[in-house]
Order: C-alpha cells, then structure tokens, then sequence
C-alpha cells in the first residue's frame, strides 16, 4: 500500500502497431518526486497515459495508489483520474473559453470526492489560495487568452493540485519556459507537493533540472520496447 | 450542471458562428412558423367572413368563383340573375331572408356592392355578429352611400363626402359613372372581413348609373341622364341582381332548397352552401400548401445542418480542450454530452428566436396583409401546433448533435491525453 506507482510485465501498443511499452518492473515510493527522462519517442508521454487510465495496458498490471487499473472499466478509470490524479500538460494546457478560477475549479467540479477534500473551504477559495502560493493570484478574474506561457502552466499546476489528489503527474510542464522560470515553477511545484503529501512524476528530455528529484529514471533503460 | 455551464461558455466562446447558426435556425423557425399561422389565420378569416347564411345563389358557373365573388370581393361574376327570379326565391316558403348583391363596379379598386336594407338586418361574420354602424345610418336613398371601415379611413371619406363610381372592378377603369355621384350618408364598424373594404349602395342606384348602359358601353352622346333626371324618376325599376345569400327558416330544409335552386327551370341558376365550398376551395389548394410546408420543413433541415457543419468544423481546434477535459477525468461520455448539449442548445435558442421572430413578423405584417390582400392574419399565442414544431426541432437538434459528438468521442479516445494528427 506504500507504493504509489506499481507497474508488472506491462506492455502496450496502439492498436496493432508495434509495441510502445515492455516494462517488466517499475515501482515508485508515495511522497516520491521522480523525474522520469528519454529521448522523444522513448513511451513518455504513451506511459503517463497509461499510468492516468486514458490508455488501456495490453498485458501486465498497472496499479496505481493501491488500486488495479487493468482491472477497472474505461469510466472507473476515468472516475480514478478524476479523483487520485492530477494532469499538467507541456502546453496549451487551459480551456480557451473558462476564466482562470474556472479552469482551476475544473477538477473539484468534475469530481465530489475532489470537492469533499477541500477541507470545508469552498471551491473558489480554495483555488484562491493556491492561486496565492503560485504567485498568481491577482490574475484569478482575467480570461485565459491573455496569460503569458508562464503563468499558463501556473494555472495549469494549480488546477492539478486542487482537491489534493496524491498523484501529480507533469508532463515536460517547463520545456517552454525561460531556464530561469523552469527552476521557479518546479520550486513551486515542489512546496506544493509537499504540503499535499502528493507524489510527483515528473517527465523531460532536459536533464539539467535532475538535480532537483529525489529520484531518477531513465525510461530507455526501463522500457525494453525501445531499442 | 458542469457540462451545462461548459456547453454554454464554449458556445458565448464561439459568439460570432454561435449567433451565425441560431439566426439561420431562427429564420427557418420563424418561416415553417409563420407559413402554418397564415395557413390557419387565412382559412379562419374566411370561414369568419360569413356566418349563417344557409346558400348562396347566382348564375350557373364555378362554385368557388359564386364564392369568391359574392363574399370575398374577389374575381369577377359572369352573369346576373333576374329581379323577378329572385324575388320568386325570396318568397319561396322554406326561405326566412335574403340579402341580393348587385356587383361589377367599382371605386378607385374597392368593390361596390349593390344591396337594400336586408344586407344590414341579415348579414352576420364571425361567430353570428351583425353588421353595426360606426357613424351615419344605413343607405336608402338612390344616391346613399355607406362604407366599408377600411375604405373610409384609407380614402379619408367622411359623411356628405361624393363618391363616384367607376364601371367594372379594376384598380383603375376608364368608364366613370362620374354624371351621377353618390353622397355618404354612412360608415360601417371595422369587421376585419372584407365587408370592410366593400362599397354599399342600394339596387336602384346600380340601376340609376346604369341607364343607358344597357349594351354594355357608356350611353351615345345625348342619351345621357343626370342625376336630378334620375332623382325626378317616382320608381326605379330593378332588373337584376348578381347574386343573393339566403337564410331559411328550417335548417333541415337546406339540401332540399339547394337541389330545387339548381333544377329551377326558369333560368340557369346555382346554389352553394358557403362552408362545403369553401372545404372544395381548401382542398384545391391543399396541395399547394403540404408542397409549401414540405419546403419549409427542408428550410428548417437546412438551417439544423448548417449547425452540423458549423459544430464539426469546429471539432479539430477543439481537440486540445477535448484532452484537457480528458485529463481532468470527464469520460468520453461527458465528452458526447458536452457536444450535444451545444447541439440542443444551439437549436433551441435558435426555435426560441423563431418563435419571438414569427409574432415581430405577423404584428409588423399584419397590417399590410389587411391593406394589400384583405386578410386579416389574427395573431393568437403559440398552439400545440407550433409547440409541436418547436419540440420537433430541437428534437432534430439534440440527434443531429451526435454526428459531431460521436466524432468527438472517436478523436478522443484515440487521442488520449496527447493531441496526434
């Protein structure tokens, strides 16, 4: 039950293609911050989808925060992600048409075990204040559009903190940040993570912010479908 | 609530192509709408026309055209029945009253009718109303005159005004009966009818002007008569009359007086109930109309797939905010109802716009339909008819909002978290 990731023999391809995954072992600690890296086409992206339920493993046994996703339906994987799981995206990561508050909220109105956990605060309040510790928080009312790429992925981390899910997942959330900027957002991240109790797997090419992990794999190494 | 809320900002999003689709739905709407109100306003208004009378009789020839003629003040009569004939008729047993009509003149396009003072005793529209006067009294002198309500106050004639009359019944005619004005002694209450939009003089007068019009042109020079030659005259002998509604004193006796009408020997005589002609003259049209609501009903199809098209184009840009949604936890099926509930909502605001456009329409139009037709559209709330329509719609919305949303469903499941091409 300590482990937040456990991951037997998965392997996973689409459709009838060749195999993406053939991950015979992977297990991480909760509380753990690791910082998963690859080449492009290494299954980074393709592992996380498996790891949130969106992709269905082929073989193998996927279980995340003690729970058996290759033994759920589509939907309780969906509800799984919606309640355990938080999602930061490289870019683009906020609905055009929602004002801030409202892409924040999203989680906690998609979800009633998300909303239960907000300790009694209200939706609103909630994401004002992580909104505040992102150092965003005087752009809660503007429409989305007129954020820079920066405060975007903000609003993006926020969004995937609120409702304290335990697993944080990111995916190359600062490639197209300033270097500068990527060591602030993760410093942020980090602290965010750790008031949570959150678990964070962390996924890039760039290993220059390694450093900053409590533990590092490299994917290639890992996934025998990579040749 | 969620998908609601979500449905709603993406569309107020999308406010250009959003108010693009519900404004095409709308004028489809408004269209199938507006075509089935005067479909229904046009058959009351003329089963409203005229109320009690039991037949109508005039010379041999179409029924409808007796119809038209006789009571809607449209189409010319062919042929005239004899003074003596009906007033074998009038005084046939199994008849209560009569109201004869002399028509074929005009003034300046609005119908004179030639009648006596039946026509105000007898005459009931609408549901048994009697003709009332707004002002004046009924005319009963040679050169009376009484006019409809739309005439008076479309030629801004009041009592003691001269009014000339003019030979046939165009909008223009050539032949003046301008030696014999006729003076206005009164003004009929507005009927919405097309009562309102006739002239009323009395038999002798139709007689007076046409002296010496026997052959069917203006007199020869010399021959002509004025109107203090007329006045001077003890008796004007009536000859004939172009049609006259009959009441009967028994109901039953109806088909019977019809029957004998039509097989009376004396001349070739014709007598139509009003309501069986009029169910001829719907079903003669009633083609016309399914081919106008078809038509209609395709505008509306029309309208519904330009949404389609509108909501599937917009699919592609909206993959990236498919995967967020994703990501978040909605289900693909969240996904279907977010697209069709935009779908719904798109084609009900648009049935709602219709809706409101239909009655802006019939209020604005109403008026210019009296004048240029002499229909009066009622307007009436919204009828299970038009609820019907209105459900059908955003009934065709809500399924036409799974083609996209199936789409949608497909593209994100195969996309997943990450948007591939």
């Amino acid at each position: 039950m300590s482990l937040a990731i456990d991951i037997r023999r998965l392997r996973f391809r689409y459709g009838g293609g060749p195999w993406v995954l053939d991950i015979p072992e992977l297990t991480l600690e909760r509380g753990e911050r690791a910082f998963l890296f690859g080449p492009s086409g290494s299954g980074k992206t393709t592992l996380l989808g498996v790891l949130a339920g969106v992709l269905e493993a082929n073989e193998g046994e996927v279980t995340v925060l003690g729970e058996a996703l290759t033994s759920l339906s589509s939907a309780q994987r969906d509800a799984f992600r919606a309640q355990h799981i938080g999602y930061v995206f490289q870019m683009f990561n906020l609905i055009p048409y929602l004002s801030v508050l409202d892409n924040i909220a999203l989680p906690a109105r998609m979800d009633p075990a998300r909303r239960a956990r907000l300790d009694g605060a209200g939706v609103k309040e909630t994401a004002a204040l992580l909104a505040d510790h992102l150092q965003i928080g005087d752009l809660l009312k503007k429409p989305v559009t007129e954020l820079s790429v920066g405060q975007q992925q903000r609003v993006a981390a926020c969004r995937a903190l609120i409702g304290a899910p335990e697993l944080i997942v990111a995916d190359e959330p600062t490639s197209s940040l300033d270097f500068d900027r990527r060591e602030a957002f993760l410093e942020l991240l980090f602290q965010e993570c750790e008031r949570a109790g959150a678990t964070l797997v962390f996924v890039s090419h760039d290993r220059t912010l390694e450093g900053m992990f409590s533990r590092r794999i490299s994917l290639p190494d890992v996934n025998k479908a990579v040749l | 609530m969620l998908v609601f809320d979500l449905a709603l900002k993406s569309l107020r999003n999308r406010a250009f192509s959003t108010s693009l689709t519900v404004g095409s739905i709308a004028l489809s709407v408004a269209l199938l709408i507006g075509v089935e109100n005067v479909r229904v306003g046009m058959r009351e208004s003329f089963s409203n026309t005229i109320s009690q009378t039991d037949l109508i009789v005039g010379a041999k020839g179409g029924t409808i055209q007796l119809l038209l003629y006789s009571v809607f003040g449209m189409g010319s009569p062919t042929n005239n029945v004899t003074w003596d004939t009906y007033r074998e008729w009038d005084e046939h047993p199994a008849v209560e009253w009569t109201i004869p009509y002399g028509l074929g003149d005009s003034h300046r396009g609005f119908r004179v009718i030639g009648t006596n003072e039946d026509f105000y005793r007898h005459y009931r529209y609408r549901g048994g109303q009697a003709i009332a006067l707004a002002e004046g009294r009924p005319g009963s002198g040679v050169f009376d005159v009484t006019l409809g309500a739309d005439v008076a106050s479309e030629l801004g004639y009041g009592l003691g005004d001269e009014v000339a009359v003019t030979h046939g019944i165009g909008e223009v005619g050539f032949l003046n009966h301008d030696q014999m004005p006729f003076t206005v002694v009164g003004i009929l209450d507005k009927t919405f009818t097309p009562v309102d939009r006739a002239v009323y003089v009395t038999l002798e007068g139709i007689e007076a002007i046409h002296f010496g019009w026997e052959d069917g042109g203006p007199p020869m020079p010399g021959e002509e008569r004025t109107r203090e030659d007329v006045l001077a005259m003890d008796e004007i002998e009536i000859t004939q009359v172009t049609s006259f509604f009959v009441g009967t004193t028994n109901r039953r006796d109806v088909l019977r007086l019809q029957r004998d009408i039509t097989d009376y020997e004396g001349e070739p005589l014709m007598a139509v109930i009003p309501g069986v002609a009029l169910n001829e003259m719907w079903q003669g049209i009633g083609y016309a109309e399914t081919g106008l609501r078809v038509v209609t009903i395709f505008v509306v199809l029309v309208g519904l797939l330009g949404m389609l098209v509108s909501l599937y184009t917009s699919l592609n840009e909206r993959r990236r905010e498919m995967a967020i949604l994703r990501a978040v936890g909605a289900g693909p099926n969240r996904i279907v109802s977010l697209l069709v509930l935009e779908s719904v909502c798109l084609a009900a605001a648009g049935a709602i716009g219709g809706l409101v456009l239909v009655y802006v329409l019939l209020s604005a139009g109403q008026p210019i339909v009296e004048a240029q037709v002499g229909l009066f559209i009622p307007i009436r709330p919204p009828g299970s008819v038009e609820l019907l329509f209105l459900g059908a719609v955003v009934t065709a919305g809500f399924l036409m909002g799974f083609v996209p949303a199936l789409k949608a469903y497909r593209t994100a499941l195969h996309d997943g978290l990450a948007v591939r091409v």
